[in-house]
């Protein structure tokens, strides 16, 4: 089922009565998610993805805008009639009903046409606890389950009713980081499995590139950019993009375009072809440096950490937005310890420049 | 004895000696007391040791009187009190606004004196020379035949007793069950919305069981507390309950002690142990419904 939102705007009234007025949570959202894709809604906290999430599903009303499922105009629906399944952060199972009981009680609520039998209700209960891998704890209570487990009965009784869409808010949020590699592959699996389109909500950039078929990036209520993960890795359209994406981080440098040559600081760095002078942004990629002895680039050597299957220079550089600047570089590369500076030359494809004052993208060729 | 030990027990003889001497020993006293036959208030001296006492108190008009009266006020009030204070408290849990102020409400007849209460109950009930009480003038407005609830039929005094009862027992459920409604994961109902759980189902199905320990705890208290009624009765019946009729155990138990009959602790001591058979045997009883009714996180 093809998602579309439409100028989707959310605002709470201000909690401090004093000051009055409205929070806008979610700020004219327009876009379409295609049918049978996996979605990352990715964001900082409190950037509203949540709330996004909730309006999907039915549960908040948007102050203004459309959603639609396929053609259909669901803005106006309660969350029961748009065929949702929704798995909640903390999992939200009925801690007093079983597994089975748990994952029954949608079923339970059909009514007139749709009233199932009590066979039918078992069969449809047994495909989807096996579907998550948990047909041997029917019998068990949420209390006696792991988090990964409770997890799976969560997704279970999500899909049991066959929904259309499938949402989960930060679904990995609350499992340890071993867990979280295995059951974000669980979630991958399902997925490519029923086809169904879902949308999950994380704040985690890691989580959200390592398996959605399209990312979402949003700020403060405000969409920055969608696309295939690698592509809005590669290819951000401002600064918080660039930075919300990539473990280490993006090194973030004051830059300044000077004749065509991009500088930092006295160092020219890079040939462009900008022919105006301007200050920029410049950020560069951790795994854009090269170790080159007659580099371009010089900082100043703090440490290596060595992590087995590339090598982390570590080092400061007093333009540098940051405390400290990481550079990515295979292990084989041969790394004076002692030395006071290490020089660098850099990738241009890893080198992203962004405008001072409205820190948006400014794309430039290199010229050699 | 071990340094530990003594230093353990060194430290547990503050309680010791407090809850033996106030406890323990009164509890013996009892069971002693009510063993002893024909025992005299005035030499301190006893005929024999049996169950007379036993025999006597449950033979006596007086005691089945109270036993019936706290039956009958157990049975009806515990469970009313209870699902109205429920449906109070899903009503304060569902109203937006001024939730605080109907709360401090609710809650005002617990901060209020019972003898107080029991004042404003007269004036509510009472017959005098001047007004026929103000229940009675609204009867007669609606065009029924006043009724003396203080002095007249056993229905009537029976119904003001329960009335009496329920309503200052309220506020205490109210307060515990709005706690209790509040604690439930919200997760839950958000979750139940998404499937398209009717509000009944909803209730039935997760409400109900979430804060069935509370109410489980409410009704054993209920239970023990409406067994153990004594005061409220003599806020609205004065002293002299046997002659109204609506004496209690406890009731009976005091003028056993004190009352114008008085001076029989072995008549009060068996009645008082016949009490808490009675109250021990209904606690079993709710406990063992528990285990299968309640959910325990």
């Amino acid at each position: 089922m093809k998602i579309s939102l439409e100028h989707l705007t959310k605002k709470f009234p201000n909690r401090n009565r004093k000051e009055g007025g409205f929070v806008t949570a979610v700020n004219d959202f327009d876009f379409v998610i295609p049918d049978g894709k996996l979605v990352g809604l990715l964001g900082p906290s409190g950037c509203g993805k949540s709330t996004m999430l909730n309006m999907i599903c039915g549960l908040e009303k948007p102050t203004s805008g459309r959603i639609y499922f396929g053609e259909d105009d669901v803005t106006d629906l309660p969350p029961e009639n748009r065929g949702v399944g929704m798995v909640f952060q903390s999992y939200a199972l009925y801690p007093h009903l079983t597994v089975r009981q748990n994952i029954m009680f949608p079923l339970e609520n059909l009514k007139g046409k749709d009233k199932l039998t009590k066979a039918e209700m078992e069969e449809k209960v047994l495909e989807a606890a096996r579907l998550v891998q948990i047909e041997r704890l029917m019998e068990r209570r949420p209390s006696e389950m792991s988090g990964g487990q409770q997890q799976r009965v969560a997704i279970a009784r999500a899909l049991v009713k066959k929904p259309k869409v499938l949402l989960l808010d930060e679904p990995l949020s609350n499992l340890d980081a071993r867990l979280r590699l295995q059951t974000r592959e669980e979630i991958r699996r399902i997925q490519r499995e029923t086809q169904i389109t879902t949308v999950f909500v994380t704040h985690d950039q890691e989580e959200a590139m390592s398996i959605s078929d399209m990312i979402v990036v949003m700020e403060a209520g405000v969409l920055q950019q969608i696309g295939k993960p690698q592509e809005v890795y590669d290819d951000p359209v401002n600064l918080f993009v660039a930075k919300f994406l990539g473990t280490p981080a993006i090194n973030v440098f004051e830059g300044e375009i000077r004749n065509g040559m991009l500088c930092i600081g006295d160092e020219a760095v890079l040939k462009t072809n900008l022919r105006e002078d301007r200050r920029v942004w410049t950020g560069i990629r951790p795994e854009g440096f090269i170790l080159q002895e007659d580099g371009p680039f010089s900082c100043e050597m703090i440490r290596m950490e060595v992590m087995g299957r590339d090598t982390s220079v570590v080092c400061r550089h007093p333009l540098c937005e940051a405390e400290t600047v990481r550079a990515i570089v295979p292990t084989e590369s041969k790394v004076d310890d002692d030395a006071e500076r290490v020089r660098f030359a850099l990738k241009p494809f890893k080198v992203e420049l962004f405008d001072w004052d409205t820190r948006k993208r400014i794309r430039f060729e290199t010229e050699e | 004895m071990s340094e530990n030990n003594r230093k353990a027990w060194l430290y547990l003889l503050p309680a010791i000696l407090f809850l033996g001497v106030f406890m323990v020993y009164p509890l013996l006293d009892v069971l002693v007391y009510s063993l002893e036959e024909g025992y005299n208030f005035a030499s301190q001296t006893y005929r024999g040791v049996g169950l007379f006492n036993f025999s006597y108190v449950l033979h006596d008009p007086y005691f089945m009187q109270a036993v019936k009266n706290t039956f009958i006020l157990v049975i009806f009030t515990v469970p009313v009190s209870t699902g109205l204070a429920l449906l109070i408290a899903l009503g304060l849990n569902s109203i937006p606004r001024l939730k605080d102020f109907f709360q401090t409400v609710f809650f005002l007849p617990y901060v209020t004196n019972t003898l107080a209460v029991g004042l404003v109950f007269m004036i509510l009930f009472k017959k005098t020379p001047y007004s026929d009480g103000f229940v009675n003038l609204l009867i007669e407005m609606l065009g029924g035949q006043p009724v003396d609830f203080i002095e007249g039929p056993y229905w009537a005094k029976m119904t003001v007793m329960s009335f009496y009862t329920i309503w200052i027992v309220l506020p205490f459920k109210i307060l515990i069950l709005t706690s209790a409604l509040a604690s439930v994961d919200q997760n839950l109902y958000k979750a139940a919305k998404v499937d398209g759980t009717s509000p009944f189902r909803i209730f039935r199905k997760i409400t109900l069981p979430m804060i069935s320990p509370m109410i489980f705890y409410l009704v054993i208290t209920g239970f023990i507390g409406a067994f153990k009624a004594y005061s409220d009765v003599v806020a609205i019946f004065g002293t002299n309950l046997n002659a109204a009729g609506m004496n209690t155990i406890v009731g009976y138990v005091y003028d056993m002690l004190y009352g114008d009959s008085g001076g029989y602790p072995s008549y009060a001591s068996a009645a008082a142990l016949i009490l808490f058979a009675i109250v021990l045997t209904i606690t079993c009883i709710n406990l063992l419904v528990s285990r299968k009714k309640v959910y325990h996180a």
